[in-house]
C-alpha cells in the first residue's frame, strides 16, 4: 500500500510499504477513505517530539472502512463493512485508566511505556503514528490502517453524512470541545482561546456551545482570525496589538473567566527577549517547549479563572509563571484528549447542526501529495487551515 | 542481584494468584523465559533463553504458598544461575484491582557463563522485570500481550527502545519473527 512515512528530520515521503495485518485478536483493518494532517504532525516532522524512526507511517487522524476484523472483535460490536471514526488513543477499555475514561491514559497500550515513564513519569496511552515514546503504531496516512482494540475505540457512522462532517471527531474535535469543557464555562464569561489553528477553532465553537458569553480568538494570521470572526468569535491580533491589554480593554479589566492554550509548543509569538531565550534553549535541548501562550493566558486569565491547556507539550518547561498561579487562584487544567468519551455526544451535535466541522478545511490532496501538504500546512501558504488527504 | 518490580491490575487477587500459580503461564509475559514445566504439585523445570546459544535450565521448588495471597519459589539442584522468587497478590484500595509484588534475587556466578548472564540482563534489568509485570498486566486485562508495528512481537521483543520502523510487516519479516 501507498503511506507517508517520516523520512528524517523535516522530511516526509510516501513510500510502498507492505499492508497491515491483523496482530492482536481484537484488531480490525480499515480502508482509509479519509485522514488529515494535524499541527502536532508537524512537532512529529520537526524533530521535537524524539524517538522518530525512518519509515514510520504517519498520521492519527482517519476514516474508512472495516474490511477486516480479528477474532476477539464481537460481531455487535464492529463487523466487516462499517464505516467507522477512528479516535487517536489507543486504549484497551479494561484498565483503570479507561474504567474512568481517561482514555489518553490507557496502561495497557503503550508497547514502549518504559521509555514514556521516563519522560512523562507514567506512560500514556498509545497512539497511531506518533513516534516510538507511544507505542510505534503505524499511522493513517495511508490506504490501509490496523486498528487495535477495535471494539473499544472506533466509532460507527450510520447516519448520511460525509466524511468530512465526522472526521475530525478522530482528534482535533473533541479536543477543542475537551478544552472548553475543561473550563467548566458559566453563561457570563467570557473565554480567550490563544491560537486559531484547527483546534483553536473548535475550542472557541464548543465555548459556544456550551453557554459563553463572548469567545475571544488570540493569533497573528489574518485569515485564521477572519476565519474565527465569520464563525462569531472576536479576533484579537498580538502581531499588531498587546495582548494582555487588548483583553483587559474587552473584558472591563477583569481578564478573561477562562483561557484556553489551544498552541502548545509551537507558540512563536512574544516579547523577544523571552522568545529568544526559548528558542536557544529548545535548540540546546535542555528545555523541549517555548510556552509563551501558555505564559500569557495565566498572566491574562482574572484571578479564580481557569486556564485549560489542550495544546501539546512533549517534555518540559521553564519560566512558568507559579506565582501568578498561586497567589490569583488560578486553575490549571489539561489532558490529552480522551476522545473515546466525546465521539458519541459530539456526533449528536453535528447531527443536530450544533457543529459544523467542515468550516475549517481549506485544502483537499491526493495522499500522494502528502508531502506538499505538509509544506502548505506548516508555512501557512494559500491561508491554509486544514488538509484532508484522500488515499 | 536483587529485583523488586509492583503493577496494580484491575482484577481480584484470588484471579491473579490463580495466573500465576500456574508457572508454565509465567513464559507468556516474562521476556526471558522460554518454557516452564510442572514437575510435581510443588516442583517445576525452567528453561531460559541465553544469549550464547544455550538454554539456562534449573529445577524449582515452591517453598511457602498462601492461596489468593503470596507464593515463594526457589532453584533446587545446581542450577546455571540460583535464584529465588517471591509474589505477592494484595487488594488495592479501590476494591477492585490487585497490588502485584514480585521480588528477585539472582545469584550470579562467575565465569563465562557468569559474564553472558549478566550482559543478558542488560543495563536495565529493573527495566526488564518491569515491563514483564506490564504485559502480565495486559494478559490479565486484556487477554493478550499487545503488539504494535514498531514492536510486533509481543514479549520476544526484550528490548524495548530500539523498536523496529513503525509501518506493517512484510510477510517475509513476520515468517523470520522475533530473531530476525
Ligand atoms: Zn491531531
Ligand atoms: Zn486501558
Amino acid at each position: 500500500m501507498r503511506a507517508n512515512t517520516w523520512a528524517g528530520r523535516n522530511k516526509v515521503e510516501v513510500r510502498d510499504v507492505p499492508d497491515p495485518k491483523i496482530l492482536n485478536s481484537r484488531d480490525a483493518i480499515v480502508r482509509i477513505t479519509s485522514t488529515a494532517i494535524c499541527g502536532s504532525d508537524l512537532h512529529l516532522v520537526d524533530g521535537y517530539v524524539p524517538t522518530m524512526q525512518d519509515g514510520d507511517v504517519l498520521g492519527h487522524e482517519f476514516m474508512g472502512e472495516v474490511i477486516e476484523v480479528g477474532s476477539g472483535v464481537p460481531g455487535d460490536r464492529l463487523r466487516v463493512g462499517d464505516r467507522v471514526v477512528v479516535p487517536f488513543p489507543i486504549s484497551c477499555g479494561a484498565c483503570a485508566a479507561c474504567a474512568a475514561e481517561l482514555y489518553s491514559c490507557c496502561e495497557n497500550t503503550n508497547p514502549n511505556a518504559g521509555i514514556a515513564e521516563k519522560m512523562f513519569g507514567h506512560p500514556v496511552a498509545g497512539i497511531f503514528g506518533y513516534s516510538h515514546l507511544t507505542g510505534g503504531f503505524a499511522g493513517g496516512q495511508a490506504q490501509y490502517a490496523r486498528v487495535p482494540f477495535a471494539d473499544v475505540g472506533p466509532l460507527k457512522i450510520e447516519a448520511d453524512l460525509t466524511d468530512e462532517q465526522v472526521l475530525f471527531l478522530s482528534d482535533i474535535l473533541p479536543t477543542g470541545y475537551m478544552g472548553a469543557e475543561m473550563c467548566d464555562i458559566q453563561p457570563s464569561d467570557v473565554v480567550a482561546v490563544w491560537g486559531a489553528g484547527p483546534v483553536g477553532q473548535f475550542a472557541m465553537d464548543s465555548a459556544r456551545v456550551l453557554g459563553a458569553a463572548k469567545v475571544i480568538a488570540i493569533d497573528k494570521e489574518p485569515y485564521r482570525l477572519r476565519m474565527a470572526e465569520q464563525a462569531g468569535h472576536v479576533p484579537v491580533n498580538f502581531d499588531e496589538v498587546d495582548v494582555r491589554s487588548r483583553l483587559l480593554e474587552l473584558t472591563g479589566g477583569r481578564g478573561p473567566d477562562k483561557c484556553i492554550d489551544a498552541v502548545g509548543l509551537e507558540a512563536t509569538h512574544g516579547s523577544a527577549h523571552i522568545g529568544a531565550y526559548d528558542r536557544i534553549k529548545q535548540a540546546v535541548r535542555s528545555e523541549t517547549e517555548r510556552p509563551h501562550a501558555l505564559r500569557q493566558a495565566i498572566m491574562s486569565c482574572r484571578s479564580g479563572g481557569v486556564v485549560s491547556v489542550i495544546g501539546v507539550y512533549g517534555g518540559f518547561l521553564d519560566k512558568f509563571p507559579a506565582g501568578a498561579w498561586m497567589n490569583r487562584s488560578l486553575t490549571l487544567r489539561t489532558g490529552q484528549c480522551h476522545v473515546q468519551r466525546y465521539m458519541k455526544p459530539l456526533l449528536g451535535r453535528i447531527e443536530r447542526g450544533e457543529l459544523d466541522p467542515t468550516r475549517i478545511i481549506t485544502h483537499t490532496l491526493p495522499l500522494d501529495e502528502a508531502a506538499r501538504g505538509f509544506d502548505i500546512f506548516k508555512n501557512k501558504q494559500d491561508d491554509c487551515e486544514k488538509i484532508v488527504l484522500k488515499p | 542481584m536483587d529485583l523488586v518490580a509492583t503493577t496494580t491490575i484491575r482484577k481480584p487477587a484470588s484471579e491473579v494468584y490463580t495466573f500465576w500459580r500456574d508457572l508454565q503461564n509465567l513464559p507468556t509475559f516474562m521476556a526471558h523465559l522460554e518454557q516452564i514445566r510442572t514437575t510435581g504439585d510443588r516442583t517445576s523445570h525452567w528453561t531460559a533463553a541465553a544469549p550464547f546459544g544455550k538454554d539456562v535450565e534449573w529445577d524449582a521448588e515452591i517453598t511457602e504458598e498462601t492461596p489468593g495471597e503470596r507464593i515463594a519459589w526457589r532453584s533446587t539442584g545446581h542450577a546455571d544461575v540460583p535464584n529465588t522468587g517471591t509474589v505477592r497478590f494484595v487488594p488495592a484500595p479501590d476494591g477492585v484491582s490487585t497490588e502485584v509484588h514480585v521480588s528477585l534475587v539472582y545469584d550470579i556466578p562467575g565465569g563465562a557463563v557468569g559474564k553472558a548472564v549478566a550482559k543478558y540482563f542488560g543495563e536495565e534489568p529493573h527495566q526488564q522485570l518491569d515491563d514483564d509485570l506490564r504485559r502480565l498486566k495486559q494478559v490479565l486485562e486484556t487477554g493478550e500481550v499487545v503488539r504494535s508495528d514498531g514492536a510486533p512481537w509481543g514479549k520476544r521483543a526484550r528490548k524495548e527502545f530500539p523498536q523496529r520502523p513503525a509501518q506493517p510487516l512484510s510477510d517475509a519479516e513476520l515468517e523470520k519473527g522475533a530473531d530476525a
